[in-house]
């Protein structure tokens, strides 16, 4: 029964205070994002998610509280998130509707129907969205912290990737690329057992993803990925350091994907003992709930009133976007380019 | 006026970006204090310090990607490809991230994707290639490839000014092969998009670019004294998005199209410049749209082979003679 490592494998300051206040708001997006994901499914049964969903299940935790250590406003710290990060997305500031219409692929989403699910982006508000080509994003990433090292701004960067994404190219030439020029970057590792339905063993021959990043001469801490406090530390610690000039950092966060690949996915290859129990004994909201009640750290009520809150704003967001139309097919043509526009290149009007 | 070599004026159009908007910075191998492989950034570290002349690792996938990102905050990269070929590293980055970043998301991103390429230099299979078709499918990406000198200059300069992303080709037989009289003091900016009449004529027109518009010109000089064939040349100067206006006008004009590149044959660019050709100028055709190209084969490394398998000025004066004949 014993779960995986967990413990810290480099020292990891602790004392990092958090108000009643921010435990409650990150309460918040934990909530959120779980019910959110929840009105999806129900939507996506309906057909009304135009193309796969996909669940951070058991993952919320390491997303919310790994985003919630960044500066967050206008023009402050920029993360990229993966399809298994809607808690960080909405922790920076993307809105419930904003999701909901990118997979239902509203004319009004923040793509126009022209990207999926949480491939979409607010550089201002500090979110770049994912291309489906796995890795891709760090050396991108690299480029915004680099951008902010240039510029002598004291901003970070942070990303994530997954224990299958780590075995592709632009993972590693990224990585090294930040790590030679100490870019102000944080890379967070999630192990959550399953690339689709690969198992770790089949992905790589070491034991801790850290122990890629420590190759690369980049300090790497190993955390338990559904203890939101542990998770916050960590990414906090990093984050400070990544904004004193002292480069990257990676944090492997030990998690589970509770869920199939998407919702298509039945996961039989998953053992269901291992599922059982990584959703009875650590699911990351349960225990973070548990820990600020036994610590007495919030009010029962207030937790309660923020369960309502969510509820009320799903609701209000799904009313207010589900009959909106999908976009109109021409405008599938322009903004391939500044100029000239593709509507004056139309192959079809020389017939 | 002053003499510059096809490279210097490279050179010269970077280092006119560098001084004119500190938003643009370079980034690639070598390209700090050594200067680059074939010094093109030579003197650019000392001159504008290592933080705007970035020597990064191998890693031609994470300089794009980087680019990109840099790019997005709002400055102007320039990331040079030591050579061309190792672009293929980077494709993904350039056609799926790069390339659909605007349409997909919105994104801006301004930056140069510079390198050497072509053959006629014994370079062998891994530092002769002409990638240009590779990405010619690519919407969002632009790709500029100059043929002269003072384009060299307008089009690099122009290159990094453009809001979307450019592939920019710059053809390593004319880096100090070819010179021009630049004029001082004056900017130089061609504008992307447009192509240029090379040499007018009246039989006949040649369509290329890069290294073999100077071979296309040599064929129609020849043509013209031994046959008193008038031929026209166009130089397309950029690849994507391609001027059909020009394309059209000059077979409009001449009645036959005769399409000269130096990338093999099979998916060449020759094959989309003929379908454009027939769809918009068929019924002025008085005989069938011709190509001469690189025979479909890797390019070979010894003379002979590179000789026999690249387009050569006999090739075109031959095609160009069998068409002119029709």
């Amino acid at each position: 029964m014993a779960l995986p490592a967990t413990r810290p494998t480099a020292a990891v300051p602790s004392g990092v205070v958090l108000s009643p206040d921010q435990l409650l708001e990150i309460y918040y997006y934990l909530r959120l994002t779980r019910t959110l994901e929840e009105r999806l499914v129900a939507l996506y049964r309906q057909t009304k998610v135009i193309g796969g969903l996909f669940r951070s299940l058991g993952q919320e935790g390491e997303s919310v509280a790994s985003a919630y250590a960044l500066e967050r406003g206008r023009h402050k710290d920029v993360l990229s998130p993966l399809i298994r990060n809607l808690g960080s997305l909405l922790v920076m500031g993307a809105q419930p509707i904003e999701i909901l219409r990118q997979y239902m692929a509203k004319a009004d989403s923040p793509t126009h129907g022209r990207e999926l699910n949480v491939h979409f982006n607010d550089l201002e508000r500090g979110y770049l969205g994912q291309i489906s080509h796995l890795g891709d994003m760090i050396p991108v990433m690299a480029g915004i912290a680099l951008s902010f090292k240039l510029r002598g701004e004291p901003r970070v960067g942070l990303v994530y990737i997954g224990d299958g994404g780590t075995s592709t190219g632009t993972f590693h030439e990224g990585l090294n690329l930040a790590a030679v020029q100490r870019l102000p970057l944080v890379v967070i590792g999630e192990y959550n057992h399953w690339a689709y339905s690969t198992p770790p063993e089949k992905q790589f021959a070491v034991k801790d993803l850290a122990e890629k990043a420590k190759g690369y001469g980049v300090p790497a801490v190993t955390v338990d990925g559904n203890d939101v406090f542990a998770v916050y530390e960590a990414t906090r610690f990093a984050v400070d350091r990544a904004r004193r000039g002292k480069g990257v950092h990676f944090i492997e966060v030990k998690t589970y994907r509770r869920k199939g690949h998407a919702e298509h996915d039945d996961q039989h290859y998953v053992p269901k003992p291992d599922l059982e129990r990584w959703a009875k004994e650590n699911d990351p909201v349960d225990r973070y709930v548990q820990r600020l009640l036994t610590g007495e750290m919030v009010a029962e009520a207030d937790l309660k009133d923020i369960d309502d809150r969510v509820r009320v704003e799903v609701d209000q967001a799904t009313d207010a976007c589900v009959n909106e139309p999908l976009p109109t097919p021409e405008s599938a043509l322009p903004g391939v380019y500044v100029d000239p526009p593709a509507a004056d290149k139309l192959w079809f009007k020389v017939l | 006026m002053a003499e510059v070599t096809f490279l210097e004026a490279l050179r010269q159009g970077i280092w006119e970006e560098m001084e004119r908007d500190d938003r643009v910075f370079i980034l690639g191998e070598d390209v700090g204090l050594y200067g680059g492989a074939f010094k093109v950034t030579e003197g650019f570290s000392k001159r504008f310090g290592e933080s705007r002349v970035i020597d990064t690792p191998i890693s031609e996938a994470a300089i794009v990607g980087a680019a990109a990102g840099a790019a997005h905050m709002g400055l102007r990269p320039v990331a040079e490809m030591q050579f061309i070929d190792f672009i293929s590293c980077a494709y993904d980055m350039l056609t799926n991230y790069v390339a659909t970043a605007r349409y997909r998301a919105g994104l801006s991103t301004p930056m140069v994707v510079r390198g050497p390429c072509g053959g006629y230099v014994r370079g062998g299979p891994f530092h002769s290639q002409n990638p240009e078709a590779a990405f010619l499918h690519t919407p969002g990406l632009k790709i500029v490839y100059p043929a002269t000198v003072r384009d060299a200059k307008g089009l690099i300069k122009a290159s990094i000014r453009d809001e979307d992303p450019v592939l920019f080709l710059e053809h390593k037989w004319l880096y100090r092969r070819i010179k021009e009289q630049l004029p001082e003091g004056e900017e130089i900016l061609t504008p992307i998009g447009q192509a240029r009449i090379a040499r007018e004529g009246k039989h006949l027109s040649i369509i290329s670019y890069g290294a073999t518009l100077w071979k296309s010109l040599e064929a129609a000089e020849q043509l013209e004294k031994a046959d008193g064939v008038s031929v026209e040349v166009v130089d397309l100067r950029t690849l994507l998005p391609m001027d059909d206006a020009a394309i059209v006008a000059t077979v409009k004009k001449t009645n036959k199209a005769l399409i000269v590149h130096e990338d093999t044959r099979t998916g060449g660019i020759a094959g989309e410049i003929a379908a454009r050709i027939n769809e918009q100028a068929f019924e002025w055709l008085d005989g069938p749209i011709m190509r001469v190209t690189a025979h479909d084969v890797p390019l070979p490394y010894a003379p002979t082979l590179e000789d026999f398998v690249l387009p050569q000025t006999d090739d075109i004066v031959k095609a160009a003679r069998w068409l002119a004949a029709y």
